[in-house]
């Protein structure tokens, strides 16, 4: 395989979309491009969705059941993030589910039988669940009793878990498809479903919900506690962020080693289903025993582009990737892309996944580490701990998304696996004017609309400092020691 | 393979059952016209509002029920998709850009209120107000265009299209000015009312001259639907249920008026059922018309959706029940009142 010299033609394949000289992009890739720069700002809001659920429900039920107004402020404080993040993963959803319709017409036709069921259950089950029950929540608080608004605050968040689940069902047919048979409707070789036991839960399903739930709570709970972390460094004495903070480290403890653990798993599992999305993950270009590599960096910038072996300085265990293989034989032959005649772009595919697997291992060594101080009772103390929380809030994002990456352009040149091409699901219609249009319509209201919600949880947080009496003040310093602050040492 | 025992493979539950999912699809349709056409009416009225208490008022009245109105919008999507797959392609495919436009609009009204609330600083909430407003105006205008687009088959820039457009958006008005004028205190209601009867008014004169465009020039062969029994009746009930609104509005009677404007988006709804019926796509450049039973999923497929979704449809519709009972009290400026 010859190292592709541009991005460009890594990640779309080569066959040049681009010729230089168009104003327009084409009308597939500018598809594609939409498709997953619209789902990566939809996915941070649908995570955020379904990793707070639990802690809305936990600080609803404390502020309830307990006096103490460190939980209705935690209640209030999370709530307002999770009404902001909802209305932007309900405007941003939408789009999802019309390209299906717009840019990939073809997938509709072909898979609608066996993805509109899942769907629509998603709408009515869940989507109209979590809709209604968070505005009893936001706007009910004076008009319903506790147990209602309890009540309230689960039915959101088991909406929110409802929901990733049919949207996971749909996802996970796409990657290992079962349940159906091909025939003829209206002049087309469409995907009719036999059997919905089947294909509701697709070898892959379980892999992927708990995968993507536990991201999420990961995600989610490093975000509380870089806020919390933010917060006590402001003012050490914020009874409630120190009680944020604790929690959210719990979380993580049980939550980073088991993604881990169940990571590792999911590996083999798609080592089994999809040896070509597996050898992209492993750089293995060649058929034959398989290196393990435990750790790579690139030693040159072809390398980037080119990850094979001979460019890395790679830290790998000499055929250990066979033996996980095939359970036990260290000789086994592990099909390499050569044995494919279109393999998805590998750079990306590689790339994001060591990026997601180391991030995973970070987390889980700040895990340890919160629990050595929560254990020293010194969690709150420790000045260097505070700011790598602060700076590590938006990395269980980072991996959540390269997760994805992995699973999505992994899978290429496929939308369904072995059944649909993407390049066949793209609209025959489309012209490269309106896709280029649309595109660059996305690119420029998403950035106002990712910007406006950091924007906003910056403000959330100023009015939290402001309530618990911070001042701004030029002494703020990021370096040296937590700044001593007057009140230290008060009781709640 | 585990054979599903209780859902028959070879044929629908009933035979009727793929005009009934026509139904169905049409009545989310028409929960979502009527729904989310008052709130984009309230967000029409917003711009109307100079004073700041007035406008929260309206923004408290929009605050917790838009979102779960706009998810009928998803039902209508979904369950296309789920039961006439290649209606849902070839209705988004062929009219790419106003689709896209739509969503993008909903997106600019869904944020604009959220947003506005975040932060005590006047640009930036002139920005949101302009968001809410300019999202609430052309996301129904653009639904109408896609709507007059699928019923009338003439392509999504031409006068039978945009006078669908124009439409809705006058009819969402008439809708959110009796909402508002039935949700809030005298003063404001009777503004609402004014507002609401002019919003009436240039509705019905919308359709009549829609329908006479439609008649004139026989788009999508619509004239014998429109002139046949049924279509005369629904566009005579139309006026009947817009001039009886006027009337109640009047009287000040405004939550009868609320209940005689809403039947204005359900008569709508059915008239688009009515035009588009036996077929549920007409012809286009993306291929032949389609029959309700040429574009019907198979058996299995739908009588699945069926079994597993009509019972949760039921539930839904409890939920906004529940939810339009929590929040059925007037609205004050600082949220609903007791």
């Amino acid at each position: 395989m010859e190292p592709p010299s541009q991005l460009f033609d890594v990640a779309f394949g080569a066959g040049a979309p681009l010729d230089g000289t168009a104003l327009f992009l084409p009308a597939e890739f500018a598809s594609r491009v939409q498709f997953g720069w619209t789902i990566s700002v939809h996915i941070l809001f649908a995570a955020l969705s379904i990793g707070l659920a639990p802690f809305i429900v936990y600080f609803t039920w404390k502020a309830i059941r307990t006096d103490r107004d460190r939980y209705e402020r935690l209640r209030s404080f999370w709530l307002k993030v999770f009404a902001v993040g909802f209305v932007m993963g309900t405007v941003t959803g939408i789009p999802m589910s019309f390209q299906f319709g717009t840019n990939f017409p073809q997938f509709s036709a072909v898979a609608g039988e066996l993805i509109g069921g899942p769907l629509a259950f998603e709408a009515k089950m869940a989507f109209f669940l979590e809709a209604v029950f968070l505005g009893v929540l936001l706007f009910g608080r004076e008009r319903v009793s506790d147990r209602t608004y309890f009540l309230s605050s689960v039915l959101t968040g088991f909406g929110a878990w409802l929901s990733g689940f049919w949207i996971l069902v749909v996802n996970a047919w796409m990657q290992t498809p079962q349940g159906y048979e091909m025939i003829t409707r209206n002049g087309m070789e469409v995907a009719q479903l036999t059997d919905p036991i089947a294909a509701f839960f697709t070898p892959r399903m379980t892999w992927m919900y708990v995968h993507m739930i536990n991201a999420s709570v990961i995600a989610v709970a490093l975000l509380v506690a870089g806020v919390a972390a933010y917060i006590i460094w402001k003012k050490r004495d914020a009874k409630a962020w120190q009680t944020a903070l604790k929690i959210a480290v719990l979380i993580l403890i049980v939550a980073a080693p088991l993604q881990a653990v169940h990571g590792d798993a999911y590996g083999r599992h798609v080592e089994d289903t999809q040896p070509q999305k597996f050898a992209a993950m492993e750089g293995h270009y060649e058929t034959g025993t398989a290196d393990l590599h435990l750790f790579a960096i690139p030693t040159s910038t072809d390398a980037i582009m080119d990850p094979s072996e001979e460019n890395l300085f790679a830290i790998s265990l000499p055929r250990v990737g066979s033996f996980l293989a095939s359970g036990g034989d260290f000789d086994a032959v592990v099909k390499g892309l050569d044995e494919y005649e279109q393999n998805p772009p590998v750079p990306l595919v590689f790339w994001s996944f060591r990026f997601m697997v180391g991030l995973g291992f970070l987390f889980i060594g700040l895990a340890f580490w919160g629990g050595y101080l929560i254990y020293r009772d010194r969690l709150s103390d420790s000045s260097l701990y505070l700011k790598l929380m602060i700076a590590a809030s938006p990395l269980g994002y980072a991996a959540l998304l390269t997760g994805w990456y992995v699973t999505e352009i992994g899978r290429q040149p496929w939308v369904i696996q072995d059944v649909l091409k993407t390049s066949e699901a793209v609209s025959s219609t489309l012209s490269s004017t309106e896709a280029t249009a649309s595109l660059v319509a996305f690119v420029v209201i998403y950035i106002g609309l990712v910007l406006a919600a950091l924007y906003t949880l910056r403000w959330l947080i100023e009015g939290e400092l402001r309530e618990l009496g911070v001042e701004e003040s030029p002494n703020d310093h990021w370096y040296g020691p937590i700044p001593e602050l007057p009140g230290v040492g008060n009781d709640e | 393979m585990s054979k599903p025992l209780v859902i028959p493979v070879d044929q629908y539950l009933h035979p009727s059952l793929p005009d009934v999912w026509f139904g169905v699809v049409m009545f989310a349709l028409a929960m979502y016209v009527v729904l989310d056409g008052f709130d984009f009416g309230i967000g029409m009225l917003y711009a109307t509002r100079e004073d700041d208490h007035d406008r929260e008022t309206l923004l408290a009245a929009f605050g917790p029920i838009w979102d779960a109105n706009e998810v009928w919008l998803i039902a209508f999507g979904t369950m296309t998709l789920a039961a006439f797959p290649d209606v849902y392609s070839r209705l988004l495919a062929d009219n790419y850009l106003i689709a896209l436009g739509f969503v993008l609009a909903l997106l600019f009204r869904g944020v604009g209120p959220e947003l506005r609330e975040q932060r005590e600083d006047e640009q930036w909430q002139r920005a949101c107000d302009w968001s809410f407003v300019g999202g609430s105006i052309l996301a129904p205008f653009l639904f109408g265009v896609l709507a007059g687009s699928w019923v009338f088959s003439v392509g999504a820039i031409s006068l039978p299209a945009i006078l669908t457009g124009v439409g809705l958006v006058a009819v969402s008005a008439a809708t959110g000015a009796a909402f508002l004028a039935a949700k809030t205190g005298p003063a404001l209601a009777e503004e609402m009312r004014d507002l609401g009867i002019v919003a009436t008014l240039a509705y019905l004169g919308g359709v009549v001259v829609l329908l006479a465009v439609v008649i004139w020039t026989d788009a999508g062969g619509a004239a014998s639907t429109i002139l046949s029994v049924p279509g005369v009746a629904i566009v005579g009930l139309s006026v009947v249920a817009g001039v009886a609104g006027i009337v109640l509005a009047l009287r000040d009677r405004y939550r009868a008026w609320l209940g005689f404007a809403l039947a204005l988006p359900v008569l709508l709804s059915l008239l688009v059922a009515l035009l588009l019926y036996p077929e549920i796509y007409p012809a286009t450049a993306s291929g032949t018309a389609l029959t309700v039973e040429m574009a019907v999923v198979s058996p299995l497929a739908l009588n699945l959706t069926t079994i597993l979704g009509f019972p949760v449809l039921l539930v839904v519709l409890w939920y906004f029940k529940f939810l339009y009972s929590v929040f059925s009290g007037p609205i004050e400026s600082e949220g609903y009142g007791a």
